[in-house]
């Protein structure tokens, strides 16, 4: 369990543009992101010792950042393999380099060219090789497949319906609206979502989140030095990171998951809202990694903001709206802003605890949860302001 | 005309598994330790860790776990002529789950627990996957 409470803080956020064709490198995208989240701390790169950052085969390693922006003294740069799950992982990883004495000051980015690059909803390679063996041969190959799978099991076991779904990407839709930054802004109505055509049953088109290139990062240390820093401290009250059983033998596996109507959100949560002190009913703004429609409510289900199988009429009744009792995604999310793989969830929640969130802004809002995974495994952090 | 689609390239713990399915034999590790069944094949068993195993002809029966109906092709290329097309994790009798197609039915046909057989599919002279279709052997 998180044992450091309070003691450290995301001091800076920066991000690109989001787009369809960046016309740009990765690098260049990672590049602009952490210069400006060390900008938006009041902090020079000179000053700045550590990077972590998550990839999945489509990215650039920090060490290229800190050689791109000159930073001297970048010396504990890590490159964490991992997809979605990652998003708040990286942050962890970060205060954990610093509470061991490894660095003092590190950005944390996600970058990637996600739509004009390596699609990583289309791009699978056609090979069936290990695990993909047993998957590839039968036209099992794309990430929407694979989580369909999970959608339709909570779909069986709860008799979670195609409206449930579709709330949750109406809902991110409508924050998208004001939100300048998102890149699906058009308003989307039920009817919308429900005439949206089938991808891959039960997926329809808008419960498939977006393709996006972009840059987010942001800026980690200790409470202690955050406090001399230009912005106010956003503070870390808990973290965790982890899932179930039988994880696979990579993030498409999950043969042997126990049960696919929930997932790592349930293995995590004691963790999570055993460190921060904290519990689901103190939330007053989450962003929920949202892929894909289905795996928010999972999330709420296992990180108990309701019981098992109750997502789908949790989400319903403007329960989730920006004004309503828990609000969600109030950028959009992955299905409306863009897709910078869950690392897009900090930012906003960043902003929204500093009050910075604008025609989105949630009203007092305090204390915020930023999740990250749709399957077997994941991450997630409570921050407050 | 040429195969397109990924065909399984054996590895030293899937090769049974794979010569099975050419024979038209479904053939699942049986652990020598415990007597538990795996899937994917694995040399150590993760329950007990014997590395002892027989491989069994399993009953080709099983019930639908859990489905998707896949309607948009990809790549279109490969997959265009297919869709839409079934994949289901199917809970074999014998106690594990394997990822297959069902074939013979229309997929709005498909409900969850259906019980399913499975069939056999040669779909080059060297390579045969096991499909699934409605109904118990
Ligand atoms: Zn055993």
């Amino acid at each position: 369990m998180f044992t450091l409470r309070d003691r450290y803080c995301i001091a800076g956020i920066g991000h690109t543009d989001y787009t369809k064709r960046s016309g740009r490198t990765v690098l260049d995208l990672a590049s602009e992101a952490c210069l400006k989240a060390s900008a938006d701390a009041g902090v020079p790169v000179q000053d700045i010792d550590g990077i972590v950052s998550f990839n999945f085969g489509d990215s650039v390693p920090g060490i290229a950042v800190a050689t791109a922006l000159g930073m001297p003294h970048a010396h504990y740069c890590v490159d964490i393999a991992g997809g979605g799950n990652a998003a708040n992982l990286i942050v962890m990883h970060a205060i954990a380099a610093i509470e061991a004495g490894l660095a003092k000051t590190v950005l944390c980015y996600r970058a990637m060219n996600g739509r004009s690059g390596y699609r990583l909803g289309g791009g699978r390679e056609l090979a069936a090789r290990g695990i993909t063996q047993y998957t590839a041969p039968f036209g099992w190959i794309t990430y929407p497949q694979a989580m369909a799978m999970w959608c339709r099991r909570h779909m069986i076991r709860y008799g979670t319906t195609a409206e449930q779904l579709g709330e949750v990407a109406v809902t991110c839709r409508a924050n998208a609206t004001l939100n300048p930054r998102a890149m699906q802004r058009e308003p989307m109505t039920m009817d919308d979502y429900m005439a949206s055509r089938f991808i891959v049953e039960p997926f329809r088109l808008l419960d498939i989140c977006l393709e996006s290139d972009g840059a987010c990062a942001v800026l980690v240390t200790s409470a202690d030095r955050a406090k001399d820093m230009a912005k106010p401290p956003v503070y870390v009250m808990g973290a965790a990171y982890g899932g179930g059983p039988n994880q696979g033998e990579d993030l498409f596996d999950a043969i042997r998951w126990p049960e696919h109507a929930e997932n790592y959100a349930k293995y995590i949560a004691d963790d999570l809202w055993g460190g921060a002190g904290v519990s689901p009913k103190d939330v007053d703004v989450a962003e929920i990694y949202d892929c894909f429609t289905y795996s928010v409510l999972m999330q709420l289900e296992g990180l108990g903001f309701c019981k098992e199988g109750e997502g789908g009429s949790f989400v319903q009744g403007g329960r989730i709206a920006r004004d309503g009792e828990l609000p969600i995604n109030t950028h959009g999310g992955l299905l409306s802003e863009a897709y910078i793989h869950g690392f897009n969830h900090v930012i906003e929640a960043v902003s929204q605890l500093r009050g910075d969130a604008g025609e989105r802004q949630v009203r007092d809002a305090e204390i915020a949860l930023t999740t990250a995974g749709a399957m077997t495994c994941g991450s997630a952090m409570v921050l407050r302001r | 005309m040429t195969y397109a689609k990924p065909l399984p390239e054996p590895d030293p713990d899937s090769a049974p598994f794979w010569a099975g399915t050419r024979e038209h034999r479904l053939m699942l590790q049986k652990c020598g330790g415990c007597g538990r069944f795996r899937f994917p094949s694995q040399r150590l068993c993760p329950h007990c860790h014997s590395p002892e195993a027989e491989w069994v002809q399993a009953s080709g029966n099983g019930t639908v776990f859990s489905w998707i109906v896949v309607r948009h092709p990809v790549p279109r290329e490969v997959y265009g002529q297919d869709v839409p097309y079934v994949v289901a994790l199917i809970a074999l009798d014998e106690g594990v789950r394997m990822p297959s197609n069902i074939v013979g039915c229309a997929p709005e046909d498909v409900t969850p627990g259906m019980a399913v057989t499975v069939q056999f599919d040669d779909v080059t002279p060297d390579v045969t996957l096991p499909r699934f279709k409605p109904g118990r052997a």
